[in-house]
């Protein structure tokens, strides 16, 4: 029932193939949220500046998300996702038929889920800063573009940076969802090998330490960047 | 208005609603079993991570620290797949459950939720101030009393917010059972898609179906913390 020899590199095993679709997922993983983290500073904003439609708009968009599972946000953005592009696409003349390709819906997909996940903890540390660092920095004659990079951001860095590895961790996980587009990242690599080997449970275990180890990996590199920002903090 | 009225019933989301409806009981049955069953081996599991057996304590954060570091949908697939495929397990009873997929859903959901819900636990009851317990202890209280009377209702108590987030995570979670050829709504969604070609027809559908369902949950959640929360009440 075990076939572990099969996971040597080169012709004869799995190998090769599953460290290409490690680096896949990884590629998945920091691309969406890297995309993930651009999408939460904007609906952030969306949610604090006093506007009760974008407001509106951001609540509802996370709100939805969260509340709908991954697996249907990836479904609708596979198959629905070339529709709404194409008809994008025909306001600018352009009638041709567009594929996107599985990487970029991949991509997308995992990053309007992680956005919603990311704008939480965004918004929880952005509101943890007090109101009078901002006034300060206002009364040195500093510009909104200055306050937000020298002031408020580096403090929402630190204070954002457990929660991110969460969302981080979460994100990693959810990319295996991703491989009922036919990317072939650890999950789907894992599929394939084991229809061709008739050995589901010596791949499948593959895949969960492969999971396993980048979580593992990834929270210790968390828990570094963590020690770093906090230098500041009199603990 | 008529017309109006005929034209929602004629079109796509209102025909499919009712479709994916049908599969909103495969959904709850997968809960209904899974969620209760989680929720008292997650308590168990709590109590011997925190307890004094080291060995008991190590193998259950080991545990944790598996189920919690892989995705679910590699544990779907490895009880669903995986065990399928070994001879000895295909001829023992084990094979009785094992070969339907809404077992291995419920099965894999339980594990699941149990090791998420277990690390919940742990928080709650490691938060109780030592008084408390000292104060029971004072009274005479032996270790399954202080349990049930102390320990257990003031840690639920506290854990009832990040516990209801579990929940919501689990009626997400159970849409991944639909790719171990279960029918529940995300598969009769994905059918409907296959049929139609209108892919945001049926998953807009079924979307409306789970926020719903995330909406009661939310509401239990709420009303369990109004009930268990009687000194935060505002007025009687």
């Amino acid at each position: 029932m075990f076939k572990f020899d099969k996971l040597v590199f080169g012709d004869a095993g799995w190998g090769d193939e599953f460290l290409i679709a490690t680096l896949m997922t990884l590629i998945v993983s920091i691309l969406s949220m890297g995309l993930g983290l651009f999408l939460a500073i904007i609906t952030v904003w969306a949610k604090i500046i006093q506007n009760r439609i974008t407001r509106f708009i951001a609540n509802f968009y996370t709100t939805v998300i969260r509340g709908v599972p991954e697996l249907l946000v990836i479904y609708l953005i596979f198959f629905g996702g070339n529709a709404v592009v194409m008809s994008i696409a025909k306001v600018f003349g352009y009638n041709k038929y567009i594929e996107l390709n599985a990487l970029t819906i991949a991509t997308i997909a995992i990053a309007v889920i992680s956005a919603t996940y990311s704008s939480e903890v965004l918004r929880a540390s952005y509101l943890a800063i007090s109101k009078g660092q901002i006034e300060a920095a206002r009364a040195l004659g500093m510009n909104k573009f200055s306050i937000f990079f020298k002031v408020i951001s580096p403090q929402v860095i630190r204070h954002a940076l457990p929660g991110i590895g969460n969302v981080w961790q979460i994100t990693l996980k959810d990319t295996s969802l991703i491989s009922v587009t036919g990317l072939v990242e650890i999950m789907r690599q894992s599929r394939i090998s084991s229809n061709v080997e008739h050995s589901p449970l010596t791949f499948l275990i593959t895949a969960a330490i492969l999971y396993l180890c980048l979580t593992t990996i990834s929270g210790r590199v968390f828990k570094t960047l963590e020690v770093n920002y906090s230098k500041g903090f009199s603990t | 208005m008529i017309e109006f009225l005929n034209s929602i019933q004629n079109s796509l989301i209102y025909k499919n609603f009712f479709l994916v409806l049908s599969g909103l009981d495969n959904t709850i049955l997968l809960l209904l079993i899974s969620l209760p069953l989680g929720f008292v081996l997650a308590l168990l599991f709590a109590l011997g991570r925190v307890s004094k057996i080291t060995l008991l304590s190590r193998t259950i954060a080991s545990y944790i620290f598996v189920i919690r570091g892989t995705p679910l949908l590699v544990q779907i697939y490895l009880i669903y797949f995986g065990l399928g495929s070994v001879k000895f397990i295909r001829e023992s009873f084990l094979w009785y459950a094992l070969k339907e997929p809404f077992w291995c859903g419920v099965i894999a959901l339980t594990i699941n939720t149990v090791a998420y819900g277990a690390e919940i636990f742990r928080g709650g009851i490691q938060s109780i101030e030592k008084s408390q317990v000292e104060s029971g202890l004072s009274l005479g209280f032996g270790k399954f009393l202080l349990l049930r009377k102390i320990i257990l209702p003031i840690a639920i108590r506290k854990v009832l917010p990040s516990y209801g987030n579990e929940l919501i995570l689990m009626v997400k979670a159970t849409s991944l059972v639909s790719l171990t050829t279960y029918m529940e709504m995300t598969g009769i969604a994905r059918k409907i898609m296959a049929k139609t070609f209108a892919p945001v027809e049926a998953f807009i559908a079924a979307g409306i179906l789970y926020l719903f369902l995330n909406f009661l949950m939310v509401q239990f959640v709420k009303y369990l913390e109004w009930k268990y929360n009687p000194h935060l009440r505002l007025n009687n």
